[in-house]
Protein backbone atom coordinates (compact mmCIF):
# COMPACT_ATOMS: atom_id res chain seq x y z
CA UNK A 1 0.00 0.00 0.00
CA UNK A 2 1.20 3.52 -0.80
CA UNK A 3 0.11 7.20 -0.34
CA UNK A 4 -3.23 7.59 -2.34
CA UNK A 5 -1.75 8.68 -5.88
CA UNK A 6 -5.01 7.83 -7.16
CA UNK A 7 -6.80 10.51 -5.57
CA UNK A 8 -6.56 14.15 -5.88
CA UNK A 9 -5.38 15.90 -2.72
CA UNK A 10 -7.54 17.57 -0.47
CA UNK A 11 -5.25 20.57 -0.09
CA UNK A 12 -1.89 21.07 -0.75
CA UNK A 13 -0.28 23.86 1.37
CA UNK A 14 3.18 25.45 0.63
CA UNK A 15 5.52 25.04 3.73
CA UNK A 16 8.09 27.76 3.12
CA UNK A 17 10.43 26.72 6.22
CA UNK A 18 10.37 24.16 9.42
CA UNK A 19 8.46 26.91 11.40
CA UNK A 20 5.40 26.67 8.54
CA UNK A 21 5.86 23.18 8.97
CA UNK A 22 4.94 23.23 12.62
CA UNK A 23 2.36 25.74 12.42
CA UNK A 24 0.33 23.71 10.01
CA UNK A 25 0.97 20.65 12.77
CA UNK A 26 -0.55 22.74 15.14
CA UNK A 27 -3.28 23.75 13.18
CA UNK A 28 -4.34 20.62 12.29
CA UNK A 29 -4.02 19.21 15.81
CA UNK A 30 -7.22 20.66 16.79
CA UNK A 31 -9.23 18.37 14.07
CA UNK A 32 -8.44 15.43 15.80
CA UNK A 33 -10.22 12.80 17.66
CA UNK A 34 -9.98 9.60 19.29
CA UNK A 35 -9.63 6.83 16.39
CA UNK A 36 -8.21 9.08 14.20
CA UNK A 37 -5.34 7.72 12.22
CA UNK A 38 -2.87 10.30 10.56
CA UNK A 39 -0.06 8.87 8.35
CA UNK A 40 3.39 10.93 7.51
CA UNK A 41 4.74 10.09 4.10
CA UNK A 42 8.10 11.43 3.33
CA UNK A 43 11.83 11.19 2.78
CA UNK A 44 14.35 10.95 5.21
CA UNK A 45 14.67 14.96 6.40
CA UNK A 46 11.35 15.33 4.86
CA UNK A 47 10.02 17.22 8.48
CA UNK A 48 7.77 14.05 9.66
CA UNK A 49 9.56 14.13 12.97
CA UNK A 50 9.34 18.15 13.28
CA UNK A 51 5.61 17.83 12.28
CA UNK A 52 4.66 15.21 14.62
CA UNK A 53 6.73 17.24 17.74
CA UNK A 54 3.97 20.51 16.82
CA UNK A 55 1.25 18.23 16.60
CA UNK A 56 2.30 16.60 20.13
CA UNK A 57 2.98 19.43 21.57
CA UNK A 58 -0.71 21.12 20.73
CA UNK A 59 -2.50 18.36 21.90
CA UNK A 60 -0.09 17.87 25.16
CA UNK A 61 2.18 20.94 26.78
CA UNK A 62 3.96 23.69 24.84
CA UNK A 63 7.29 22.32 26.29
CA UNK A 64 6.89 18.71 25.82
CA UNK A 65 9.60 16.63 25.16
CA UNK A 66 8.93 14.53 21.75
CA UNK A 67 12.31 12.48 21.24
CA UNK A 68 12.57 10.96 17.54
CA UNK A 69 10.67 7.50 18.45
CA UNK A 70 12.99 6.31 15.56
CA UNK A 71 14.81 3.61 17.83
CA UNK A 72 12.06 3.51 20.55
CA UNK A 73 9.62 2.54 17.89
CA UNK A 74 7.04 4.54 19.73
CA UNK A 75 6.20 6.76 22.24
CA UNK A 76 2.70 7.81 24.03
CA UNK A 77 1.62 10.15 25.20
CA UNK A 78 -1.79 11.50 27.38
CA UNK A 79 -3.21 14.32 25.46
CA UNK A 80 -5.02 17.44 27.49
CA UNK A 81 -8.58 15.71 26.21
CA UNK A 82 -7.68 12.83 27.53
CA UNK A 83 -7.04 10.75 25.15
CA UNK A 84 -4.01 8.81 24.55
CA UNK A 85 -1.25 9.77 21.77
CA UNK A 86 0.59 7.36 20.39
CA UNK A 87 3.63 8.59 17.70
CA UNK A 88 4.96 5.38 15.89
CA UNK A 89 8.03 5.48 13.62
CA UNK A 90 8.25 2.22 11.78
CA UNK A 91 11.86 3.10 9.65
CA UNK A 92 13.35 0.19 11.53
CA UNK A 93 10.33 -2.43 10.71
CA UNK A 94 10.77 -5.03 8.18
CA UNK A 95 7.61 -6.59 8.21
CA UNK A 96 4.12 -5.67 9.03
CA UNK A 97 3.17 -8.27 11.61
CA UNK A 98 6.25 -6.38 13.36
CA UNK A 99 4.37 -3.47 13.80
CA UNK A 100 1.17 -5.68 15.42
CA UNK A 101 4.03 -6.67 18.29
CA UNK A 102 4.02 -2.83 18.98
CA UNK A 103 0.52 -2.13 20.13
CA UNK A 104 -0.51 -0.20 16.99
CA UNK A 105 -3.95 -2.14 16.90
CA UNK A 106 -4.90 -0.97 20.47
CA UNK A 107 -3.48 2.52 18.85
CA UNK A 108 -6.39 2.31 16.02
CA UNK A 109 -8.82 0.95 18.66
CA UNK A 110 -8.68 4.55 21.16
CA UNK A 111 -6.30 6.80 20.55
CA UNK A 112 -5.06 9.16 18.33
CA UNK A 113 -2.19 7.74 16.13
CA UNK A 114 0.18 9.18 14.34
CA UNK A 115 3.13 7.25 11.98
CA UNK A 116 5.96 7.95 10.33
CA UNK A 117 6.70 5.04 7.67
CA UNK A 118 3.36 4.28 7.30
CA UNK A 119 4.18 2.03 4.01
CA UNK A 120 5.87 -0.33 6.67
CA UNK A 121 2.45 -1.03 7.51
CA UNK A 122 1.27 -2.58 4.13
CA UNK A 123 -2.11 -3.86 4.09
CA UNK A 124 -2.15 -2.94 8.21
CA UNK A 125 -2.51 0.39 7.49
CA UNK A 126 -6.04 1.66 8.20
CA UNK A 127 -8.39 2.61 5.38
CA UNK A 128 -10.24 5.56 7.34
CA UNK A 129 -7.33 8.09 7.69
CA UNK A 130 -5.48 11.32 7.09
CA UNK A 131 -2.56 10.88 4.77
CA UNK A 132 -0.06 14.23 4.33
CA UNK A 133 2.59 13.67 2.45
CA UNK A 134 6.05 16.10 2.62
CA UNK A 135 7.98 16.73 -0.08
CA UNK A 136 10.99 19.22 -0.97
CA UNK A 137 9.88 22.57 -2.07
CA UNK A 138 11.89 25.34 -4.15
CA UNK A 139 14.08 26.00 -1.29
CA UNK A 140 16.31 23.40 1.08
CA UNK A 141 14.24 24.91 3.93
CA UNK A 142 11.20 24.65 2.09
CA UNK A 143 8.46 21.69 1.82
CA UNK A 144 5.22 20.91 0.37
CA UNK A 145 2.67 19.23 2.19
CA UNK A 146 -0.76 17.28 0.23
CA UNK A 147 -3.46 16.08 2.43
CA UNK A 148 -5.43 13.22 1.09
CA UNK A 149 -9.13 12.87 3.06
CA UNK A 150 -10.47 14.28 6.22
CA UNK A 151 -12.34 15.64 3.76
CA UNK A 152 -15.47 17.11 5.56
CA UNK A 153 -13.38 18.27 8.58
CA UNK A 154 -11.60 20.22 6.32
CA UNK A 155 -14.03 22.09 3.92
CA UNK A 156 -14.45 24.97 6.09
CA UNK A 157 -10.61 24.33 7.61
CA UNK A 158 -8.73 27.79 7.80
CA UNK A 159 -5.14 26.47 6.65
CA UNK A 160 -2.65 27.96 7.52
CA UNK B 1 31.33 -25.34 70.17
CA UNK B 2 30.04 -22.40 68.93
CA UNK B 3 31.42 -21.61 65.42
CA UNK B 4 32.14 -17.87 65.05
CA UNK B 5 30.40 -15.71 62.31
CA UNK B 6 31.48 -16.18 58.79
CA UNK B 7 34.95 -14.04 58.97
CA UNK B 8 34.77 -12.90 55.63
CA UNK B 9 31.89 -12.08 53.23
CA UNK B 10 31.38 -14.24 50.05
CA UNK B 11 32.09 -12.17 46.93
CA UNK B 12 28.29 -10.96 45.90
CA UNK B 13 27.25 -12.38 42.47
CA UNK B 14 24.97 -10.72 40.04
CA UNK B 15 22.50 -12.00 37.42
CA UNK B 16 21.73 -9.19 34.75
CA UNK B 17 19.12 -9.10 32.01
CA UNK B 18 18.76 -6.93 28.93
CA UNK B 19 16.08 -7.11 27.06
CA UNK B 20 14.56 -3.66 26.63
CA UNK B 21 15.78 -3.42 22.93
CA UNK B 22 17.06 -5.15 19.93
CA UNK B 23 19.61 -7.30 21.70
CA UNK B 24 18.53 -10.24 23.99
CA UNK B 25 21.72 -10.37 26.93
CA UNK B 26 22.56 -11.61 30.35
CA UNK B 27 25.68 -11.74 32.73
CA UNK B 28 27.07 -12.47 36.09
CA UNK B 29 29.09 -9.94 37.31
CA UNK B 30 30.98 -9.83 40.99
CA UNK B 31 32.22 -7.08 42.99
CA UNK B 32 35.21 -8.83 43.83
CA UNK B 33 38.07 -10.47 41.69
CA UNK B 34 37.29 -10.50 38.13
CA UNK B 35 34.15 -8.65 37.66
CA UNK B 36 32.91 -9.72 34.16
CA UNK B 37 32.33 -13.55 35.04
CA UNK B 38 30.45 -14.07 31.84
CA UNK B 39 28.59 -11.69 29.24
CA UNK B 40 26.55 -13.36 26.78
CA UNK B 41 24.50 -11.24 24.24
CA UNK B 42 22.66 -12.28 20.92
CA UNK B 43 22.89 -9.94 18.15
CA UNK B 44 22.16 -10.46 14.54
CA UNK B 45 24.06 -8.04 12.93
CA UNK B 46 24.65 -9.67 9.90
CA UNK B 47 20.90 -10.34 9.24
CA UNK B 48 20.35 -6.84 9.84
CA UNK B 49 22.72 -4.79 7.61
CA UNK B 50 20.07 -5.81 4.21
CA UNK B 51 17.45 -3.32 5.63
CA UNK B 52 19.93 -0.91 5.82
CA UNK B 53 18.88 -0.79 9.43
CA UNK B 54 18.82 -2.64 12.79
CA UNK B 55 15.76 -4.46 12.54
CA UNK B 56 14.51 -4.57 16.09
CA UNK B 57 13.06 -8.02 18.07
CA UNK B 58 10.23 -6.38 18.90
CA UNK B 59 8.54 -9.43 19.24
CA UNK B 60 8.73 -9.95 22.91
CA UNK B 61 8.30 -13.91 21.41
CA UNK B 62 12.10 -13.73 20.16
CA UNK B 63 13.72 -12.72 23.58
CA UNK B 64 11.31 -15.10 25.38
CA UNK B 65 12.43 -18.08 23.08
CA UNK B 66 16.58 -16.87 23.61
CA UNK B 67 16.71 -15.80 27.19
CA UNK B 68 16.15 -18.68 28.82
CA UNK B 69 19.62 -20.68 26.94
CA UNK B 70 21.52 -17.30 27.42
CA UNK B 71 20.98 -17.61 31.26
CA UNK B 72 21.64 -20.36 31.72
CA UNK B 73 25.10 -19.88 28.90
CA UNK B 74 25.57 -16.91 31.44
CA UNK B 75 25.95 -19.34 34.34
CA UNK B 76 28.07 -21.65 32.58
CA UNK B 77 30.75 -18.91 31.56
CA UNK B 78 30.59 -18.12 35.04
CA UNK B 79 30.75 -21.58 36.59
CA UNK B 80 28.37 -20.84 38.87
CA UNK B 81 24.69 -21.80 39.87
CA UNK B 82 21.28 -20.43 40.61
CA UNK B 83 22.32 -20.73 44.46
CA UNK B 84 25.65 -19.24 43.89
CA UNK B 85 23.68 -15.87 43.15
CA UNK B 86 23.58 -12.97 45.29
CA UNK B 87 20.53 -10.78 43.54
CA UNK B 88 19.36 -10.73 40.47
CA UNK B 89 18.90 -7.74 38.55
CA UNK B 90 17.08 -6.69 35.02
CA UNK B 91 16.00 -3.91 32.85
CA UNK B 92 12.71 -2.33 33.84
CA UNK B 93 12.56 0.41 31.54
CA UNK B 94 12.86 2.94 29.59
CA UNK B 95 12.19 0.72 26.71
CA UNK B 96 9.73 -1.45 24.40
CA UNK B 97 7.05 -3.01 26.89
CA UNK B 98 7.12 -6.71 25.82
CA UNK B 99 10.58 -7.06 25.52
CA UNK B 100 11.21 -5.32 28.99
CA UNK B 101 8.28 -7.82 30.56
CA UNK B 102 9.78 -10.58 29.72
CA UNK B 103 13.07 -9.84 31.15
CA UNK B 104 11.62 -8.78 34.42
CA UNK B 105 9.23 -11.54 34.08
CA UNK B 106 12.04 -14.21 33.69
CA UNK B 107 14.17 -11.93 36.67
CA UNK B 108 11.07 -12.06 39.40
CA UNK B 109 10.53 -16.02 38.64
CA UNK B 110 14.65 -16.49 39.34
CA UNK B 111 13.97 -14.31 42.57
CA UNK B 112 11.21 -15.82 43.73
CA UNK B 113 12.01 -19.66 42.96
CA UNK B 114 15.77 -18.87 44.88
CA UNK B 115 14.40 -16.55 47.18
CA UNK B 116 16.85 -13.81 46.24
CA UNK B 117 16.50 -10.47 46.37
CA UNK B 118 15.26 -8.58 42.88
CA UNK B 119 16.52 -5.63 41.09
CA UNK B 120 14.65 -3.72 38.34
CA UNK B 121 17.53 -1.55 36.46
CA UNK B 122 16.73 1.57 34.58
CA UNK B 123 18.75 0.31 31.11
CA UNK B 124 20.03 4.27 31.27
CA UNK B 125 21.27 4.04 34.62
CA UNK B 126 23.29 0.18 33.80
CA UNK B 127 25.10 3.12 30.90
CA UNK B 128 25.92 5.63 33.12
CA UNK B 129 27.50 3.06 36.21
CA UNK B 130 29.06 0.55 33.20
CA UNK B 131 33.23 2.61 33.37
CA UNK B 132 33.01 1.64 36.85
CA UNK B 133 32.81 -2.10 35.92
CA UNK B 134 36.18 -1.93 34.27
CA UNK B 135 38.00 1.50 35.35
CA UNK B 136 38.62 2.98 38.64
CA UNK B 137 36.12 6.25 38.39
CA UNK B 138 34.91 7.80 41.92
CA UNK B 139 31.50 9.86 41.68
CA UNK B 140 30.94 12.32 40.53
CA UNK B 141 31.60 12.41 37.24
CA UNK B 142 30.26 13.68 33.54
CA UNK B 143 28.87 11.41 31.18
CA UNK B 144 28.44 12.21 27.64
CA UNK B 145 26.12 9.19 26.81
CA UNK B 146 25.93 8.63 22.82
CA UNK B 147 23.92 5.55 20.78
CA UNK B 148 21.07 5.39 18.37
CA UNK B 149 18.49 5.91 21.00
CA UNK B 150 20.30 8.61 22.87
CA UNK B 151 22.03 11.84 23.43
CA UNK B 152 22.90 13.07 27.00
CA UNK B 153 25.17 15.07 29.36
CA UNK B 154 24.33 13.95 33.09
CA UNK B 155 26.37 15.13 35.96
CA UNK B 156 26.42 10.92 37.82
CA UNK B 157 26.17 11.50 41.44
CA UNK B 158 25.56 8.22 42.15
CA UNK B 159 23.60 5.26 41.63
CA UNK B 160 19.81 6.74 41.42
CA UNK B 161 21.59 10.30 41.73
CA UNK B 162 21.39 12.15 38.21
CA UNK B 163 21.42 15.88 37.24
CA UNK B 164 20.52 15.86 33.64
CA UNK B 165 22.64 18.48 31.63
CA UNK B 166 21.37 18.19 28.28
CA UNK B 167 19.62 15.68 25.79
CA UNK B 168 18.55 15.93 22.14
CA UNK B 169 16.15 17.84 21.14
CA UNK B 170 15.38 15.46 18.13
CA UNK B 171 17.52 12.94 16.95
CA UNK B 172 20.27 11.17 18.42
CA UNK B 173 23.44 11.27 17.65
CA UNK B 174 23.50 7.95 16.44
CA UNK B 175 20.50 7.91 14.17
CA UNK B 176 22.59 11.00 12.87
CA UNK B 177 25.06 8.60 11.40
CA UNK B 178 22.42 5.63 10.58
CA UNK B 179 20.31 8.04 8.88
CA UNK B 180 23.27 10.07 6.93
CA UNK B 181 24.83 6.78 6.19
CA UNK B 182 21.75 5.73 4.28
CA UNK B 183 21.04 9.52 2.52
CA UNK B 184 25.14 8.81 1.38
CA UNK B 185 24.20 5.61 0.25
CA UNK B 186 26.79 3.69 2.14
CA UNK B 187 26.30 0.39 4.54
CA UNK B 188 24.98 -0.41 8.25
CA UNK B 189 25.51 0.52 10.52
CA UNK B 190 25.91 3.82 9.56
CA UNK B 191 29.04 4.80 12.34
CA UNK B 192 31.81 2.38 11.06
CA UNK B 193 30.30 3.31 7.64
CA UNK B 194 30.26 6.91 7.83
CA UNK B 195 33.58 6.81 9.56
CA UNK B 196 35.70 4.38 6.55
CA UNK B 197 34.53 6.41 3.88
CA UNK B 198 35.33 9.74 6.04
CA UNK B 199 38.86 8.59 6.41
CA UNK B 200 39.21 9.09 2.81
CA UNK B 201 37.50 12.57 2.54
CA UNK B 202 37.55 16.39 2.71
CA UNK B 203 35.58 17.21 5.66
CA UNK B 204 36.24 20.83 5.07
CA UNK B 205 34.68 20.30 1.42
CA UNK B 206 30.29 20.21 2.07
CA UNK B 207 29.29 23.15 4.30
CA UNK B 208 26.57 21.21 7.09
CA UNK B 209 25.22 23.32 9.99
CA UNK B 210 26.37 22.27 13.40
CA UNK B 211 22.76 22.89 15.35
CA UNK B 212 22.96 25.06 18.58
CA UNK B 213 26.97 25.55 18.22
CA UNK B 214 27.36 28.54 20.40
CA UNK B 215 24.38 28.27 21.84
CA UNK B 216 24.10 28.30 25.76
CA UNK B 217 23.50 25.14 27.31
CA UNK B 218 24.06 21.30 26.87
CA UNK B 219 21.55 20.38 24.75
CA UNK B 220 21.68 18.77 21.47
CA UNK B 221 20.04 18.61 17.56
CA UNK B 222 21.03 16.91 14.77
CA UNK B 223 17.71 16.81 12.82
CA UNK B 224 18.75 19.74 10.21
CA UNK B 225 21.56 17.73 9.34
CA UNK B 226 19.39 15.29 7.45
CA UNK B 227 17.98 17.62 5.37
CA UNK B 228 21.46 19.53 4.50
CA UNK B 229 23.35 16.46 4.09
CA UNK B 230 20.16 14.84 1.60
CA UNK B 231 20.37 18.85 -0.36
CA UNK B 232 24.24 18.42 -0.44
CA UNK B 233 24.06 14.78 -1.84
CA UNK B 234 20.93 16.04 -4.43
CA UNK B 235 23.47 18.36 -5.71
CA UNK B 236 26.57 15.96 -6.42
CA UNK B 237 24.53 13.16 -7.65
CA UNK B 238 25.25 12.40 -11.62
CA UNK B 239 22.47 10.27 -13.02
CA UNK B 240 21.67 9.25 -9.43
CA UNK B 241 25.11 8.32 -8.44
CA UNK B 242 27.46 9.44 -6.22
CA UNK B 243 30.91 9.58 -7.02
CA UNK B 244 33.19 7.58 -4.48
CA UNK B 245 34.97 10.43 -3.59
CA UNK B 246 31.91 12.63 -3.26
CA UNK B 247 30.49 10.20 -1.10
CA UNK B 248 33.78 10.29 1.26
CA UNK B 249 33.77 14.14 1.60
CA UNK B 250 30.11 13.75 2.44
CA UNK B 251 30.63 11.04 4.98
CA UNK B 252 33.93 13.69 6.30
CA UNK B 253 31.99 16.75 6.66
CA UNK B 254 28.65 14.69 8.68
CA UNK B 255 31.32 13.24 10.72
CA UNK B 256 32.71 16.53 11.48
CA UNK B 257 29.75 18.36 11.87
CA UNK B 258 28.60 15.91 14.48
CA UNK B 259 32.11 15.65 16.17
CA UNK B 260 31.68 19.78 16.12
CA UNK B 261 28.45 19.29 18.15
CA UNK B 262 29.39 17.23 20.24
CA UNK B 263 32.68 18.70 21.50
CA UNK B 264 30.75 22.27 21.68
CA UNK B 265 28.10 20.99 24.04
CA UNK B 266 30.14 18.59 26.21
CA UNK B 267 32.78 21.81 26.55
CA UNK B 268 29.55 23.32 28.26
CA UNK B 269 29.11 20.59 30.33
CA UNK B 270 32.22 20.55 31.02
CA UNK B 271 32.08 24.04 32.65
CA UNK B 272 28.81 23.66 34.23
CA UNK B 273 29.52 20.58 35.74
CA UNK B 274 33.23 22.09 37.08
CA UNK B 275 31.04 24.95 38.84
CA UNK B 276 28.96 22.27 40.43
CA UNK B 277 31.35 19.97 41.22
CA UNK B 278 34.67 21.09 42.48
CA UNK B 279 35.81 17.36 43.42
CA UNK B 280 34.85 15.49 40.15
CA UNK B 281 37.38 15.61 36.97
CA UNK B 282 36.32 12.68 34.86
CA UNK B 283 34.74 12.99 31.42
CA UNK B 284 33.18 9.62 30.37
CA UNK B 285 31.71 8.16 27.23
CA UNK B 286 29.50 5.53 26.99
CA UNK B 287 27.06 4.43 24.21
CA UNK B 288 27.51 3.05 20.86
CA UNK B 289 28.42 6.46 19.13
CA UNK B 290 31.54 6.02 21.31
CA UNK B 291 32.88 3.72 19.02
CA UNK B 292 33.65 5.93 16.56
CA UNK B 293 37.50 6.04 16.55
CA UNK B 294 37.26 10.21 14.96
CA UNK B 295 34.92 11.35 17.68
CA UNK B 296 37.22 9.42 20.91
CA UNK B 297 39.66 11.72 19.54
CA UNK B 298 37.73 14.84 19.46
CA UNK B 299 36.85 14.05 22.66
CA UNK B 300 39.74 13.10 23.95
CA UNK B 301 42.06 16.06 22.88
CA UNK B 302 38.92 18.11 24.63
CA UNK B 303 38.85 16.82 27.76
CA UNK B 304 42.90 16.99 27.70
CA UNK B 305 41.85 20.73 27.20
CA UNK B 306 40.08 21.11 29.80
CA UNK B 307 41.94 19.57 32.30
CA UNK B 308 39.37 16.21 32.71
CA UNK B 309 40.58 12.70 32.73
CA UNK B 310 39.03 11.02 29.67
CA UNK B 311 37.02 7.48 29.92
CA UNK B 312 35.49 5.20 27.75
CA UNK B 313 34.83 1.55 28.66
CA UNK B 314 35.35 -0.82 26.32
CA UNK B 315 33.09 -1.66 23.01
CA UNK B 316 31.65 -4.41 24.22
CA UNK B 317 30.62 -2.46 26.83
CA UNK B 318 29.48 0.73 25.10
CA UNK B 319 26.53 -1.55 23.43
CA UNK B 320 23.86 -3.21 25.06
CA UNK B 321 24.63 -5.59 27.57
CA UNK B 322 24.08 -7.41 30.38
CA UNK B 323 27.47 -6.66 32.47
CA UNK B 324 26.47 -3.20 33.27
CA UNK B 325 22.86 -3.59 34.55
CA UNK B 326 24.36 -7.04 36.70
CA UNK B 327 26.76 -4.14 37.83
CA UNK B 328 23.95 -1.42 38.52
CA UNK B 329 22.08 -4.07 40.11
CA UNK B 330 24.63 -4.36 42.38
CA UNK B 331 25.82 -1.38 42.95
CA UNK B 332 22.00 -0.33 43.94
CA UNK B 333 22.02 -3.54 46.11
CA UNK B 334 24.85 -2.56 48.28
CA UNK B 335 23.50 1.09 48.67
CA UNK B 336 19.94 -1.16 49.71
CA UNK B 337 18.23 -0.83 47.21
CA UNK B 338 15.98 -3.58 45.95
CA UNK B 339 12.03 -3.90 44.10
CA UNK B 340 9.72 -5.94 44.80
CA UNK B 341 7.97 -8.49 43.17
CA UNK B 342 5.07 -6.03 42.14
CA UNK B 343 7.67 -3.77 40.09
CA UNK B 344 5.55 -2.59 36.68
CA UNK B 345 7.91 -2.29 33.92
CA UNK B 346 8.34 1.51 32.77
CA UNK B 347 8.55 2.28 29.13
CA UNK B 348 9.29 5.97 29.75
CA UNK B 349 12.15 6.49 32.92
CA UNK B 350 14.33 9.07 32.57
CA UNK B 351 17.25 9.29 34.73
CA UNK B 352 16.69 12.90 35.72
CA UNK B 353 12.94 13.23 36.58
CA UNK B 354 13.38 16.98 37.89
CA UNK B 355 15.23 18.38 34.60
CA UNK B 356 13.39 20.79 32.53
CA UNK B 357 12.08 19.45 29.41
CA UNK B 358 14.13 20.10 26.27
CA UNK B 359 12.28 22.08 24.21
CA UNK B 360 13.45 24.54 20.96
CA UNK B 361 12.86 22.25 18.49
CA UNK B 362 13.26 23.88 14.80
CA UNK B 363 16.36 25.81 16.46
CA UNK B 364 18.43 26.42 13.38
CA UNK B 365 22.37 25.62 13.47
Amino acid sequence: MSIRADLAPALVIDLVDEAATARLAAALAPLARGRDVIALWGDLGAGKTSFARAFIRALTEADQEVPSPTFSLVQTYDTAQGVALWHFDLYRLAGSEEALELGIEEAFAEGITLIEWPERLGDFLPEKRLDLALEPGPEPTSRQASLYGWTDRLADWPAP
Amino acid sequence: MVLSARTKVAPMLVLGIETSCDETAAAIVSDEGERIRSNVVFSQLDEHRPFGGVVPEIAARAHLDRLDGLIEEALGEAGVGFGDLSAVAATGGPGLIGGVMVGVTAAKAIAYAWGLPFVAVNHLEGHALSPRLTEDVAFPYLLLLVSGGHCQLLAVEGPGRYVRFGTTIDDAAGEAFDKGAKLIGLGYPGGPAIERAAALGDAARIPLPRPLRGRPGCDFSFSGLKTALRQAASDLRIDGMLAEQDSADLAASLQAAIGDCLVDRTRHAILRFRAHYAEGSDLVVAGGVAANGALRGQLQSLAGEMGMRFVAPPMALCTDNGAMIAWAGLERLKLGFSDGLDFAPRPRWPLDPTAPAAIGAGVKA
